[in-house]
């Protein structure tokens, strides 16, 4: 699947995409792949803080659980509540299934992230493939 | 015995599928107006419960079921017969040690006197209860090689959190409670849990190359704000950590204490003491090393055992015995940890721990250990030609080893479990420790003959072969149980926890 | 040794084909100076009935048939004799954890029979597996409230078993997690209130309250859940004896109920093992620890069950899990559920009602002597009483001794500012005779110098 040349992405494998000063985040497609059938997303509440580098939120398979690390800092503006009862849509969709909606207190947090090239890099290092 | 090659089908190895009727839940077979009870006449007024007890009195009854004598008696004894179990044969689940269950000990927990104290019985009346924890607390102190003892945690996991206060207790005493833990990577995941709760944090400690202790990495780690080392000995892949005095001696130097994880006590008992090796607190589990029954998941009992230096801050009460051999609970002390559980512990479990130690004597519980350690070698002899091994230092009582080679063909270690099921034998524990990836953790105990022991090795073999030929067989195994794999991804994203109406 | 199943020279061909010269290769890698070379001095190896002779002996100790009036947490009701023979059928005593569901489904149907049971048995939407007993129950319970609100303060009733309250205290003893303990009223020995009012605040994570309380009497849940819920704390009711919710109403505002089994056909057995249980609202159901099975459906479709949930677990979270518990209680669960299928929906309320009807006959008997009362008013009770006597409890207690008698249990030890008053636990098993002649010698007037 080809990671969008529009988003941006962490090491720990989240991506997010800038409209204004909100960013909207999810999962990479090589995260919901090797963590399996999603199950359950655990996220915080509408108005939550984030901070870049921090846990958020965690998503779990039936074996495993991974944490959510937030690309940016800020203020959660919104929260997918639809994964409530579909989570397995980030299976589907890794790139069109946000998570969360954040207010971005930094705007040059998003500089720091990497491109689409340089995630793609990282994937293909980790793998080793 | 002739294993069928040729055929993904037809049922294989010792264990065919018995005649089962379905069993619906109970909740399903229930018909108002049958009765499973009788009660004796009431021979007092009969109260009026909305009168007596006015809003607090429950307008509704329980949606419990309604059946008959024999329908129960159906029901349970169907439902049983899905089950394996050891009394049915090899059940060799790495950490686990599924050993025989002896008989009597279930007989002697269930004679009256003992079944049926009740726990604030005065003193005076409980001295038969009191004498088998006094032995029992004589001959755990003795096989551990250490001072002191508390038999009140309910299980291992209870018995580290135990372990771990009584730790920080001394510590704080010491004028420092110290901050972190130090747990090795192939650890059970009780001990970084137990280590968080007891407000502690975890430091991993990365095991070397042949899946010990890393002496090195250890003496860099420990500090003055270590409080202590949870080590698994033997470790959870069954190695033996020949260089224990060397670990114990890190941390002391340093103030730090080391504690033991018993989970492997099987490997040990009557050939050596954690006591003796540097050991200053440590949990066995009853339900392991000393026979009291699995029972689907418990009970279990974790005693934990200490050297002298800890013992003012055991759980209360602790029992005391006068000059007259009279015993009795003493509540007063001032140092303790306080209680971890209400009551004594699970003293069901004390008496039939009890009673497999005094079936054992000193020659027994020995040559239990050496047959423990001679079986699990034997498997590794026999099969290590077609299973990785990751690690070849000397096996103790278990054996690790990896799917690298059918990983290879597309077979993962879940799916190997999974064969031998239909090979008539309990998988062995899958994907433990961590540092193994696609680890097969097996244990098989005393308990086994060489005939059960070669029945396993020839299944084992039997299903490497398969993996080559026929993976899928092995891949969509079992194929002779009551119910075929279960989607487990539908049970945790649509929870259905109970039954409605 | 009758339990090794293997001869020496099975031994010794085992070893030729390990490539060791003797058992003591096996073991090489222990250094030799830890190597215990003597015999372990334990008793020697005892036949079968040497060891039945040496527990029947120790059994023994105590002169059977004796009546005891002591309850206080750990109760005695009659086990029905199918409990025993189904729990020791070797497919349920020797299995272990459900991990591989395709040759546990007895074990996870009949813990998935548990659940439900419980959840009907307590108004609650779901419950757990089992815990240890109702006294980790409870702390767990309070840690469960605590992850959901965020919140570190729980405020506890003082009528909760006392024995709870420690292990409670012992387990947030490192979290920084302050109990403010709440009194009872002298009159009804209920929870207090006016003061449960003043202690509950926004930074309370959990009221924790007992019922039937320590004293037996039954407390006023509604009242105390709008006190908790109007503060956005959560309420945990703790029930240490299952039998009352035959006939009591169950907790229906409760959050969280956290419950003691034991009284679901579990022998006595000096104090364990028990069968603690927690149960909740379903939204909860995340930060619930302990096991969980639930419902699915194999490859063709048929319906089975599974361990389910368990990245709550320590196994696979470790140091964030919910809990560091592991084993369970399973087989103490599987009596309760037996219990519970013999009794039934009918059974439950008529063994409630026997309990109910015998505790009140006894209490009014037994405060009927001169020289004794009921020491609360005002508030009902289930099968459980405080009595207080004009003569020192151990004085009565040598009469009662005399005729294999055990009274009531000295609440000073845990509540000094209760004199004289003694803890009544009357059951189903309680002949009438019993109660009268104990009602009898506690009236005989104690001899005077």
């Amino acid at each position: 699947m080809a990671y969008p040349s529009n988003y941006r992405y962490t090491k720990e494998h989240e991506w997010i995409v800038l409209e204004g000063k909100t960013g909207t985040i999810g999962i990479t497609d090589y995260a919901q792949n090797s963590l399996g059938d999603i199950v359950y997303v655990d996220a915080p509440k509408v108005g939550d803080p984030v901070t870049a580098n921090q846990t958020f939120g965690s998503v779990e398979s039936v074996k495993a659980v991974s944490d959510l690390y937030s690309p940016v800092s800020g203020t959660v503006t919104a929260v997918n509540e639809s994964l409530k009862a579909t989570p397995d849509k980030i299976n589907e969709a890794p790139h069109e299934t946000w998570i969360i909606k954040v207010e971005l207190s930094d705007p040059s947090e998003w500089d720091k992230l990497l491109d689409a090239a340089a995630y793609e890099k990282f994937v293909s290092e980790e793998t080793g493939s | 015995m002739a294993l069928s090659e040729d055929s993904h089908c037809k049922p294989l190895g010792k264990v065919r599928p018995h005649q089962t009727q379905n069993e619906a839940l109970v909740f399903e077979k229930s018909s108002p107006g049958k009765r499973g009870y009788k009660l004796p006449p009431l021979d007092v007024p009969a109260a009026d419960a909305g009168e007596v007890l006015g809003a607090a009195h429950r307008a509704k009854k329980a949606g419990l079921p309604e059946l008959s004598e024999i329908e129960i008696v159906r029901h349970f004894t169907r439902l049983s017969t899905w089950n394996y179990a050891i009394d049915l044969g090899m059940y060799p689940l790495g950490s686990c040690t599924m050993k025989y269950n002896p008989r009597v000990n279930e007989w002697v927990a269930r004679i009256e006197g003992l079944a049926e104290a009740h726990p604030y019985r005065p003193d005076h009346l409980a001295q038969g209860q009191l004498q088998v924890i006094d032995l029992l607390q004589r001959c755990l102190t003795e096989i551990t090689g250490m001072e002191a003892i508390t038999l009140q945690p309910a299980a291992g996991a209870h018995g580290e959190f135990t372990g771990i206060l009584l730790v920080r207790a001394w510590h704080e005493s010491q004028g420092n409670a110290r901050k972190k833990i130090i747990i090795p990577d192939s650890a059970h995941g009780t001990n970084p849990a137990t280590a968080a709760i007891c407000g502690y944090t975890v430091e991993n400690l990365k095991s070397n190359a042949e899946g010990g202790i890393d002496l090195e990495a250890l003496e860099r780690q420990v500090d003055g704000e270590t409080a202590a080392l949870m080590l698994t000995n033997p470790s959870t892949i069954g190695v033996f950590e020949s260089r224990i005095h060397r670990i114990a001696e890190i941390l002391h130097a340093k103030g730090a204490l080391l504690y033991m994880d018993g989970a492997n006590m099987n490997a040990l008992v009557g050939k050596v003491r954690p006591g003796d090796f540097g050991v200053d607190v440590m949990h066995l589990n009853l339900h392991k090393t000393f026979s009291t029954p699995h029972g689907g998941g418990g009970p279990g009992s974790g005693p934990v055992a200490c050297k002298k230096f800890l013992e003012p801050f055991l759980p209360t009460p602790v029992m005391v015995k006068n000059e007259k051999g009279e015993m009795r609970w003493e509540y007063d002390r001032p140092q303790s940890v306080g209680r971890v559980r209400a009551f004594f512990g699970n003293t069901g479990m004390f008496i039939r721990a009890l009673a497999y130690i005094l079936a054992n004597g000193p020659d027994g519980l020995r040559q239990t250990t050496e047959d423990a350690v001679l079986n699990a070698n034997y498997i590794r002899a026999k099969l290590e030609d077609v299973f990785e091994l990751p690690y070849k230092t000397a096996s103790m009582h278990e054996v690790v080893f990896s799917d690298k080679r059918q990983a290879a063909r597309g077979v993962k270690t879940g799916d190997i479990a999974k064969r031998l099921i239909d090979y008539g034998f309990h998988p062995y524990t899958v994907s433990f420790p961590l540092i193994v990836p696609g680890a097969l953790m097996i244990e098989p105990t005393e308990s086994e003959s060489k005939e059960e022991l070669d029945l396993f090795i020839e299944a084992m073999r039997s299903i490497a072969r398969e993996v080559e030929e026929t993976p899928e067989v092995v891949k969509t195994a079992p194929h002779s149980t009551r119910v075929s794999r279960l989607d487990e991804v539908q049970a945790a994203r649509k929870p259905v926890l109970r039954w409605r109406p | 040794m009758r339990y090794l199943p293997k001869s020496d020279a099975e031994r010794e061909q085992m070893l030729a084909e390990i490539g060791a010269k003797s058992i003591d290769d096996l073991f090489r890698v222990i250094p030799e100076e830890y190597r215990l070379e003597r015999d372990l001095d334990v008793p020697r190896q005892h036949a079968e009935s040497e060891i039945i002779d040496y527990f029947r002996a120790a059994g023994a100790r105590y002169p059977a048939k004796h009546t005891s009036f002591l309850g206080a947490g750990a109760y005695r009701h009659y086990r029905p004799i199918l409990i025993d023979a189904m729990v020791q059928r070797g497919e349920f005593l020797t299995s272990y954890t459900p991990y591989q569901a395709e040759i546990t489904q007895g074990t996870l149907q009949a813990i998935f029979e548990f659940q439900t049971m419980i959840a009907e048995l307590t108004g609650m939407d779901v419950a757990n597996a089992s815990m240890y007993d109702g006294s980790t129950g409870a702390a767990e319970a309070v840690l469960m409230a605590m992850r959901v609100t965020g919140r570190h303060k729980a405020v506890v009733a003082r009528t909760v078993h006392p024995e709870y309250r420690e292990v409670l205290h012992t387990y947030l003893r490192y979290r920084e997690m302050p109990t403010t303990e709440v009194g009872y009223e002298a009159r009804t020995g209920r929870v207090d209130l006016a003061a449960l009012e003043a202690d509950v605040t926004e930074e309370t994570a959990a009221v924790l309250v007992q019922s039937p309380n320590f004293f037996g009497v039954i407390e006023d849940i509604p009242a105390i859940a709008e006190i908790a819920h109007r503060r956005g704390a959560l309420l945990i009711v703790s029930i240490a004896e299952a039998v009352s919710l035959g006939v009591v109403r169950p907790p229906v505002e409760a959050d969280i109920v956290s419950m003691e089994a034991q009284s679901f056909g579990v022998p006595l057995c000096y104090g364990g093992p028990y069968c603690g249980v927690i149960a909740a609202k379903e939204q909860y159901l995340r930060q619930m620890p302990g096991r969980l099975v639930g419902q699915t459906v194999d490859r063709d479709g048929y319906r089975g069950f599974v361990l389910t949930l368990s990245t709550r677990e320590q196994h696979i979270r470790r140091e964030k899990a919910t809990s560091n518990i592991c084993t369970n209680q399973a087989l103490v669960a599987l009596m309760a559920t037996i219990f519970l299928t013999i009794y039934g929906k009918e059974g439950m309320r008529e063994l409630a009602e026997h309990n109910l009807a015998k505790a009140h006959y006894a209490m009014q008997t037994l405060s009927a002597q001169p020289g004794v009362k009921p020491l609360f008013q005002g508030a009902p009770f289930f099968n459980e009483y405080v009595l207080q006597t004009e003569e020192a409890p151990s004085a009565w207690a040598q009469r009662l001794r005399s005729d294999k008698i055990v009274g009531g249990i000295d609440l000073s030890r845990w509540y000094p500012e209760l004199k004289h008053s003694t803890l009544w636990c009357v059951t189903e098993i309680m002949p009438k005779e019993r109660i009268d002649t104990t009602a009898h010698l506690m009236a005989a007037a104690p001899v005077v110098a």
